[in-house]
């Protein structure tokens, strides 16, 4: 069996029982990259030297007994909006070119405590606007599962290198469905916690109310064992949260034998990992389920909530309300705070600065204007405007007043489910260039995430099968603040009535490699059947 | 009979906050340092870094708000206010505009024999910018960061000035309860205390303001006050001559003792105010409120109070060593060490005043241990050394802070009660002097002087005076 099909977890124990070595794991993804990267270009950056190195420090650490982690010596790929220290993080776009930050992100540096090795940086829409990574300044990244199709957006470099086994799993952030989105699309899980449960120190913020870093793997038990590491109270963050003494108003009471318990948030969220949804009161939002959602998406979608029923969860439909409000809410708040977020960006201090200029003013214009994409321009002058005097009060005050009331719709949910189950996206994943010509039809296909970040809620994509394209289908589990073990417990169960489907042209790659190791009758129980 | 008129002034107060540490990061905010030393990428505006709020800025603004009788804010925010200058690392400055810290508030004021209250408008909490170092040579512009996230809080008064001497006073409040809360140092040349004036004028009697202006770059009181005048007179002149006052922002030169424009109101840009989604609200309870309150020291009015009732020192004395914190640092510690504050008073109303004027001085800038001040004193009530010395070593302590027991020391100061030695000096002086010897004997009393003063002269003034005039009148 090869390695690069292994999940982070499976990897690590290899790692820890001496059956693999780091500098094995992380060769192996680096072949398969440099097998695969000129097809889905996953990849800003990769940095091979500097990770064999950091491989063989980490297998030190692991052999005297310093590291002991689930993800020691497990290779991993950043996006690249994520400050690495002295390795380049462009946000792909070109005002970053070469930019290599002095400092490590938090995120980041919780994983290389944990024994992690940063193999590179994926690619991404540049700073995170867009749907689709198509744009990015560095290329495209093609969705493994068809070259043809888009990976999904703006992850879609971290999700796209995890389903084409570049390395076992990846760091997203997500502002209106950038983890889950293209998880959908490529079929791998990805997670967006609570807002405020990871760090965004380090994380180069496109809109900062609205951001969190998440894990993006081959499975849930991964994702909760990535956020496990990854998530932590950061003092420098001051949106972070404390959840190990953290009591969420609403879920974090439990009733028991008609006594209210107090339960704080925590972080235990391998704990979640469960397989039984026995008496979980599922929500499901017809407004999410009409017009607008592709007839085979709905399909996969019900049948996997009618999987969750047969278990033992209890499922009833519900009017969410104030649907149509999101986008406009989103574009409004994510637009306002970029546009003052991206301002830095002006030549002055770092990255790109333009050739010829005269005087102050025609510098930071020509650097700017030389400097960002189209989309990124479109959004700094929407942001610009809605936050101008005269018009602040009825775009930008009234759309947080929008996220209030979108706030308010899903509480009242969840006074009556334990999770709501909604698409990820409309659709399968579309074609390569498709998609930008219409940038308002895009920003539509962000309706089904976009309220779960106005709402600073978590959610959880998780693959459901496939389309008539062979296209993967994701479905997204949405938990009220602080629930992550609610949606990580049913996306366990449901997973666990599946088998996890590889992209064809990974399949028959395999199948060309030489088996890497033998296959020993106890890991047989972590795999997933049908894995070659 | 030409019109009168009435100004009208209100003021926007900058005042740089005495923490160790920056608003928003660790670094040092200690002025002078080689450019970009205290700095990190959060005041550097580094790709990814999040701001933090230092507490202790908080409870200094405030400990300003309670002391100008302001409402505390109990929901305070920040807000993002953007403009693009290279100073600015973010382009944009973390401030306040929707709930600033304190609003609501006044300080009583005196000038000249009036009393009156300025009210204050508001008061925000916010960041500093870098400094901009423009290198003529190269025709390049350098940018240092260390400024850069150095808080302060701005105050603005509401427009309740008539006058230079009433914004001289009001400064003068405002730096006085500021330094007492040793929230800042106040140094107007420094740059640790700003004001901006915003001026109107309007014919005396009449109801509505007139259009305003705004003066920036005034770098001490004399500038305010030269600058008011200036601006006063320029805008009666436009609106005699039939013109009208053209609301804009005008930076005023000292040294030419002129102002020009810098931008008009349709210039004035768009920053963009919205609220800085990195930090969260500052929820301030009764419970701090309280606690700030409690810590309160004791400002100027209490102390004056207590020096008269205390140390009976009159009430002109005690307003002049109370006028500065740090004189009436040096008084009290000087005092509890040598147990005479009278005359440690005396010492900082004669002495301290004159070298001060002397040397074109500000009593903060007074750097002599009060230790030494408190020795001497001790050495003059001690008789070790005489008045005329003393003088003498106080201007030296005042210039080189020097210690008076050491220097009375190494410089054979003191005075000489050595019978005998004094015998032998006057004896001589008797001898040369004999015209002046028959003359006091002959009833003339100012003759002695004239032999006391060559006695001391012979003993280069390290004599006793009242020893000398009773020994010489004992010889004689």
């Amino acid at each position: 069996m090869d390695i690069t099909s292994l999940t982070a977890v499976e990897l690590g124990k290899k790692i820890r029982a001496r059956e693999i070595s780091v500098v094995d794991a992380v060769t192996a993804s680096l072949d398969q990259i440099e097998r695969v990267e000129k097809d889905v270009h996953s990849f800003v950056s990769v940095d091979r030297e500097g990770a064999l190195e950091r491989a063989a420090r980490i297998q030190e650490q692991i052999d005297d007994g310093r590291i002991t982690g689930p993800l020691a010596g497990v290779p991993v790929a950043v996006k690249d909006n994520m400050c690495t220290k002295d390795m380049t993080t462009t946000c792909s776009s070109r005002i970053l070119e070469n930019f290599k930050p002095t400092f490590t992100a938090e995120a980041v540096r919780r994983l290389e405590k944990a024994g992690a090795v940063i193999i590179g940086k994926t690619n991404m829409d540049e700073f995170a606007m867009g749907s689709t990574t198509e744009t990015s300044y560095y290329g495209v990244t093609r969705n493994p599962w068809n070259l043809r199709h888009v990976p999904g957006g703006s992850s879609g470099g971290s999700c796209a290198a995890v389903a084409a086994e570049e390395c076992p799993y990846a760091l997203g952030s997500d502002t209106g469905g950038s983890i889950r989105q293209p998880s959908s699309f490529c079929g791998v899980v990805g997670i967006k916690p609570t807002y405020g449960t990871v760090s965004r120190y380090g994380l180069i913020a496109y809109g900062s109310s609205l951001d969190q870093i998440g894990p993006i793997a081959k499975d849930v038990t991964d994702c909760a064992a990535i956020l496990e590491a990854i998530a932590a109270h950061d003092p420098k963050d001051s949106t972070s949260i404390d959840r190990r003494t953290y009591v969420h108003t609403t879920s974090g009471k439990v009733r028991s034998g008609g006594k209210e318990e107090v339960c704080p948030a925590g972080y235990d969220f391998t704990g979640a990992l469960v397989d039984d949804v026995a008496g979980m009161r599922i929500g499901i939002p017809k407004d999410y389920f009409g017009k607008g959602l592709d007839a085979e998406v709905r399909e996969k979608i019900l049948e996997a909530v009618r999987t969750l029923e047969e278990r033992g969860a209890v499922v009833e439909e519900f009017d969410l309300g104030l649907v149509q409000y999101a986008i406009p809410a989103y574009y409004v708040i994510a637009s306002a705070e970029a546009s003052s977020n991206l301002s830095r960006f002006d030549g002055v201090k770092y990255g790109y600065r333009t050739e010829d200029y005269e005087g102050l003013h025609n510098m930071y214009k020509k650097t700017r204007s030389e400097g960002f994409g189209a989309e990124v321009k479109r959004r700094i002058m929407l942001g610009s405007f809605v936050l101008s005097s005269g018009y602040y009060d009825a775009y930008y005050l009234k759309a947080l007043r929008t996220k209030a009331l979108i706030k308010q719709e899903f509480d009242r949910a969840f006074e009556k489910y334990d999770i709501i189950i909604a698409p990820a996206a409309p659709t399968t994943a579309p074609e390569l260039g498709k998609s930008l010509s219409d940038p308002l039809k895009m920003y539509l296909g962000d309706i089904y995430t976009i309220s779960v970040n106005l709402a600073g809620l978590p959610g959880i994509s998780i693959p459901v099968g496939t389309d008539s394209k062979g296209l993967p289908v994701g479905m997204q589990i949405i938990g009220d603040c602080f629930e992550e073990k609610k949606i990580i417990r049913t996306a366990y169960t449901l997973e666990k009535t599946r088998t996890y489907e590889r992209p064809e042209m990974i399949n028959n790659m395999s199948k060309k490699k030489e088996p890497a190791i033998g296959r020993k009758g106890e890991d047989d129980q972590c795999m997933k059947g049908g894995r070659a | 009979m030409a019109k009168q008129y009435e100004t009208v002034i209100g003021l926007e107060v900058h005042v740089e906050l005495a923490t160790k540490t920056k608003i928003f990061c660790s670094c040092s905010t200690e002025f002078g340092g080689a450019p970009n030393t205290h700095t990190c990428p959060v005041c550097t505006g580094m790709p990814g870094s999040l701001p933090v709020l230092n507490k202790q800025v908080v409870e200094y603004a405030m400990a300003i708000g309670l002391a100008a009788n302001c409402e505390i804010t109990r929901v305070c925010k920040f807000d993002r206010k953007n403009y693009f200058y290279p100073d600015n690392p973010q382009n944009y400055q973390i401030s306040q505009l929707y709930l600033p810290i304190a609003r609501n508030g006044y300080v009583e004021i005196e000038a000249g024999s009036m009393k009156k209250r300025v009210r204050i408008h508001e008061m925000h909490m916010e960041e500093d910018a870098g400094k901009l170092v423009h290198d003529e040579w190269d025709d390049t512009s350098l940018v240092d960061y260390n400024r850069s996230g150095v808080p302060l809080v701005e105050i603005v008064s509401e427009p309740d000035m008539r006058s230079a001497d009433e914004v001289i006073a009001y400064l003068e409040k405002l730096r006085m309860i500021i330094q007492y809360l040793g929230a800042s140092d106040c140094k107007l040349q420094e740059g640790s205390m700003r004001a901006d004036v915003n001026l109107s004028v309007r014919e005396a009697g009449a109801k509505e303001f007139g259009t305003r202006t705004e003066m920036k770059n005034l770098n001490s009181f004399k500038a305010i006050a030269r600058a008011i005048e200036g601006e006063r007179e320029r805008q009666i002149e436009l609106l005699e001559a039939g013109k009208a006052v053209i609301q804009e922002t005008r930076r005023w030169d000292d040294n030419k003792e002129f102002s020009y424009a810098m931008r008009s109101k349709e210039d004035a840009q768009d920053y963009r105010y919205f609220p800085e989604p990195d930090l969260v609200p500052v929820i301030i309870d009764d419970e701090w409120i309280e606690k700030i309150r409690s810590r309160q020291p004791e400002l100027q009015t209490e102390k004056l109070m207590r020096y008269k009732k205390e140390f009976d020192i009159p009430e002109y004395d005690a307003k002049i060593i109370t006028g500065s914190k740090h004189m009436a640092d040096i008084f009290e510690a000087a005092a509890a060490i040598c147990g005479k504050p009278k005359k440690v008073s005396n010492w900082l109303m004669v002495e301290t005043l004159r070298l001060l004027k002397d040397h074109n001085m500000e009593p903060e800038e007074i750097s002599f241990a009060p230790e030494n001040l408190a020795k001497l004193v001790e050495l003059t009530e001690a008789g070790t050394i005489n008045n005329s010395v003393a003088k003498e070593v106080f201007e030296k302590i005042f210039l080189e802070n020097i210690d008076p027991g050491v220097y009375v020391e190494e410089h054979g100061l003191k005075t000489v009660n050595d019978e005998g030695a004094l015998e032998e000096v006057l004896k001589k002086v008797i001898a040369d002097n004999p015209q002046a010897v028959e003359d006091y004997r002959g009833g003339k009393e100012k003759a002695l002087g004239a032999l006391v003063g060559q006695t001391m002269k012979a003993m280069k003034g390290k004599a006793n005076p009242g020893m000398v005039n009773q020994k010489l009148r004992e010889m004689i």
